[in-house]
């Protein structure tokens, strides 16, 4: 990881398991020993905190993202951004489940003309016809002058959406639709 | 106003009360009585669509009490300045209207100017032709008892409100107005936050701590998006896309003539133009070649979302990338949207899920799937904690998300699939001959040859070089025109300013003043906190008040100093010319009142909405007379005698959106699960609908099944003597996911704002019924 975490107290007590020990303790009847045995099973011991920003609403929640043995196994409020302290909303605290939910799509899904099924499909096959269709489309709707104007567009292809994508994401796919060509070029700010 | 924060900004509201326990005051403005509007000190609620007649009436009655900062609104907009012959306003139209055309002639609406070019002022405002007293003038017609018969507002509610905002005007005092989509998605939703701004800048409340007009973002990235010209209309950074239709755009030097004002700091435009042409054609963009002007497309036409879809409804379009976006849940009258996408060849749609629209051709989506042809492609999109990138929130504060897991399965970031697909055309053009490949095949793209591309590349082109030593830029004010200089996005220039130094980076979350915070993260333009920080000091410099100074002259130093990066040129002292140019931004340096720039008018004017249940009492037009109205199928109006209920959509705090992030997961689903529609007592009595009850809501544009739910949040209105009543429903619903529901955009209909094209989702009409 490439960020240096401000650690204030709450959050050193947390990564270094004596928050845990601390509940421990009082479950236990102060057996120092049990306690730290327990601590060893707190989901959180040893896990691997990485500060990212809530992909909700503008505000811009900080967010710290727990990972353990490839799992996110707990988020919570990033205590030292100043914009929330430490707060979430409902939406910000349920963050993992968006690692965990069954519902997330892990294969590309390719849906041929007329059929009412997905096939699963490899990454290579799938970019490999995107991009043909996207020059076919091209090819066969470029236009490079009207009325004796240079114009270099396509008007056949649109690109919509990326009001949750990165800015370095929206700057590629502003660049790469421009760059083909593409007009119809819109987003989530218009609705 | 136009926004329920508690709700859907809810830790932004934890600010909110925290001004509360420090002597604030808070109002809410709302059709329904919100979780917000439960916490505020002051209610009021209006019905949808008449805020320019609830915010004209707060005009006239800040004017008439004299309830306005005189020495900011004389110093700092355009009240002074004298309006050429050629303006007049009647009957609803403003000077210059075609009716055939639904086109004003803005030319006649223009500010009366000196030999020099200048603008004509008169200090006292007391000159007729005043932009002041023409303000005045326009709003004499918004008194209360009139407002209150449009708006629903009792009147007592109206003057609570009045009242407690427009002591803000006080020196010392700020107010601050935050809105949403219950703002914008409106016919009249420019002229809404227009009407916003007037009122502010009659307060003194841009500029300052607590002040300004704040737009309450609904998506985690829509500011950066929207920055980086997500939109077909603007470039990145707001520079305008360069069109067919307008002559002077044919070359690069007549754009940048036609395009950039003489005076303000618009007028180094053609650095920001050629910076950009520099980032994204690189060697291939010479002085020879205009820089590669001409390998950007030129439209022809307004490609706005509504006409996206109509054009795809039409078979007109033939591909679609659709990067994390549920239009067929979110996008107005949705019902025939989703139609339009079974015209499409070829659709690729990159999401976490499978939505609402990437299932658009299923038989769950009611299509027969026999029937349509297109090609789908879904590719699976990494989560925000999957991969590494910046976004900007609603303060403009730019910060670093990093990684913290591998994508689940086979994912992958959009960064990574849009830089793959740039590369697999890069390859399938490459040699090409033919002068319609020349524009790709001179697109800079040197991001790595391999699958993922080094986003430090991506982010430290986004800020800019120096060609000529290949050092980062350290910011704006380095930008050239010449093409010795690069920036892809010249707003953000200066977040990489040197090796190793990407200042969203950064995490020192000591107040640095103001709340401020200048050292975590960074916020466009040139690390700035509060825009028209200017605003927060008198003209010679000095801060209005204690209370609020941001920033002020430092005469011993020459320099403008304070808690912020000054929204100012640093060294121009307050004497010199200029140097109380507050709103640098604008041509002549001040804020406008009067904005000529609008195209439907130079003053905000109360228009009734597509569907309204009353006559417009404040003149005979009804519609903004400058919204594009469509035909067809894309024009299914609904009139009062068939639907005579006003019907609105919000969003639930669980919900997001279309529902295609919150609705997949398991605990968001379990707290919001149902779709329902929210009605008052008194109207679930006239229908005998009961709590709980299945209804059935229908407009000119379809029909949707929901829960009733009955509450006291929503009261009839009292419109101009009779009554009115509103329901409201959340949009966050669709037939996948754990939650699942009906959608309520296929009720909304197909027109949009005269000047942005959002559409009107926030007031339609509509009728209810039990189902069974």
């Amino acid at each position: 990881m490439m960020v240096e975490l401000n650690l204030n107290r709450r959050q050193f007590l947390k990564l270094s398991g004596a928050t845990a020990a601390t509940l421990a303790v009082v479950e236990l009847g102060f057996n120092e020993k049990k306690a730290y045995a327990n601590a060893k099973n707190f989901k959180i011991a040893k896990a691997t905190v990485t500060p990212t920003v809530c992909c909700f609403c503008g505000v811009g929640c900080g967010i710290l993202v727990h990972t353990k043995n490839n799992t996110v196994v707990y988020t919570e409020g990033d205590p030292d951004n100043p914009i929330n302290e430490g707060k979430l909303c409902s939406k910000g605290t349920t963050l993992r489940q968006l690692y965990t939910s069954e519902k997330r799509m892990t294969k590309p899904l390719y849906r041929a003309p007329g059929s009412t099924e997905w096939e699963e499909k490899e990454w290579e096959w799938m970019l490999d016809t995107i991009a043909k269709r996207t020059k076919e489309t091209r090819d066969a709707s470029f236009v490079v002058k009207e009325n004796g104007l240079t114009v270099n567009k396509t008007e056949k292809i649109a690109s919509l959406g990326g009001a949750a994508l990165d800015n370095e994401e929206t700057y590629l796919v502003s660049k790469l639709m421009r760059g083909l060509g593409v007009t119809y070029l819109e987003h989530q700010a218009r609705i | 106003m136009g926004a329920n924060p508690a709700e859907n900004h809810p830790i932004s509201f934890r600010w909110l009360t925290k001004a509360k326990e420090n002597g604030g005051k808070i109002i809410s403005v709302d059709p329904r009585y919100t979780r917000t509007s439960a916490v505020s000190d002051i209610y009021a609620p209006l019905r949808s669509g008449t805020d320019i007649a609830f915010m004209g009436g707060m005009i006239k009655y800040a004017i008439d009490n004299n309830l306005f900062h005189k020495d900011y609104v004389v110093n700092y907009t355009n009240a002074s300045f004298i309006v050429a012959d050629g303006f007049d306003f009647n009957d609803g139209l403003f000077s210059g209207y075609d009716e055939a055309t639904r086109t004003y002639d803005n030319t006649k609406w223009t500010i009366a100017t000196n030999e020099d070019g200048t603008p004509k002022k008169d200090p006292s405002l007391q000159n007729p032709k005043s932009v002041f007293q023409l303000m005045k003038k326009h709003y004499s017609r918004y008194d209360v008892d009139t407002v209150s018969g449009v708006t629903g507002t009792p009147k007592k509610d109206l003057l609570k409100v009045y009242e407690a905002f427009c002591a803000t005007s006080k020196v010392g005092k700020a107010g601050t107005i935050l809105y949403a989509m219950g703002t914008t998605q409106h016919t009249v939703g420019s002229q809404n936050v227009r009407a916003f701004a007037i009122i502010q800048m009659l307060l003194g409340n841009i500029g300052l701590p607590g002040g300004g007009i704040n737009a309450m973002r609904g998506e985690s990235n829509v500011q950066g998006s929207t920055d980086f010209g997500l939109l077909w209309d603007n470039l990145t950074g707001y520079l305008g896309a360069p069109k067919a239709t307008v002559p002077e755009h044919a070359t690069l030097a007549t754009y940048l003539a036609k395009e950039t004002p003489p005076t303000g700091f618009w007028s180094n435009k053609p650095k920001f133009v050629v910076s950009l042409l520099k980032a994204w054609y690189g060697k291939n963009a010479t002085k020879d070649n205009e820089f590669g002007y001409h390998f950007l497309p030129k439209g022809n036409k307004n490609y706005s979302h509504i006409n996206l879809f109509k054009a795809m409804y039409n078979n007109e379009l033939d591909g679609a990338f659709l990067w994390g976006t549920n239009p067929v849940v979110g996008g107005p009258n949705a019902g025939k949207e989703k139609e339009a996408l079974g015209n499409l060849k070829w659709m690729v749609a990159v999401d976490l899920w499978e939505t609402e629209t990437a299932a658009f051709w299923k038989k769950e989506a009611g299509s027969d799937p026999s029937k349509i042809n297109t090609e789908v492609f879904l590719l699976p999109a990494s989560a925000s904690f999957e991969k590494e990138g910046s976004i900007s929130n609603s303060s403009r504060w730019m910060q670093y998300r990093w990684k913290a897991i591998d994508s689940r399965g086979e994912a992958r970031p959009d960064l990574d699939i849009i830089h793959e697909l740039a590369l697999k055309l890069k390859k399938l053009y490459a040699n090409s001959p033919k002068s319609a490949d020349q524009p790709f095949l001179a697109l800079d793209w040197n991001y790595g040859t391999g699958e993922v591309p080094d986003i430090d590349a991506i982010a430290k082109e986004i800020n800019g070089y120096d060609l000529k030593t290949g050092k980062l830029l350290p910011g704006i004010a380095a930008l050239l025109d010449d093409g010795t200089t690069s920036s892809g996005n010249w707003i953000y220039s200066g977040f990489y300013p040197e090796e190793g130094k990407n200042l969203s980076k950064r995490r020192d979350n000591k107040d640095t003043g103001n709340a401020n915070f200048l050292n975590w993260s960074f916020a466009w333009p040139a690390n700035r906190r509060i825009l028209y920080n200017r605003a927060s000091a008198d003209p010679s410099g000095k801060p209005w008040s204690k209370e609020k100074a941001v920033i002020w002259w430092d005469g011993a130093a020459k320099s403008w100093v304070g808690n912020d990066v000054p929204d100012f040129k640093a060294i121009l002292s307050p004497s010199e010319p200029g140097g109380t140019g507050a709103f640098m931004m604008n041509k002549d340096g001040v804020g406008l009142l009067f904005a000529p720039t609008m195209k439907d008018g130079p003053f905000p004017e109360h228009y009734e909405p597509f569907e309204s249940p009353a006559k417009n009492t404040l003149s005979s037009v009804e519609l903004n007379p400058a919204v594009v109205i469509n035909d067809g199928d894309f024009n299914k109006k609904g009139y009062k005698v068939d639907y005579p209920i006003v019907a609105t959509t919000y969003r639930v705090s669980e919900h997001w959106q279309s529902g295609s992030m919150t609705r997949n997961q398991e605990w968001l689903s379990e707290i919001a699960r149902y779709m329902f529609v929210e009605l008052s007592e008194e109207l679930a009595k006239e229908k005998g609908i009961n709590n709980k009850d299945k209804i059935i809501v229908e407009s000119a544009r379809g029909k949707i099944k929901a829960y009733a739910m009955v509450t006291k949040r929503y009261k009839p209105f009292t419109v101009n003597g009779k009554k009115v009543h509103q329901v409201g429903m959340p949009w966050n619903f669709g037939f996948k996911g754990y939650a699942t529901g009906d959608i309520a955009n296929r009720l909304t209909p197909h027109i949009g704002d005269a000047n942005t094209m959002i559409p009107e989702y926030k007031a339609f009409l509509c009728d209810i019924r039990r189902a069974d």
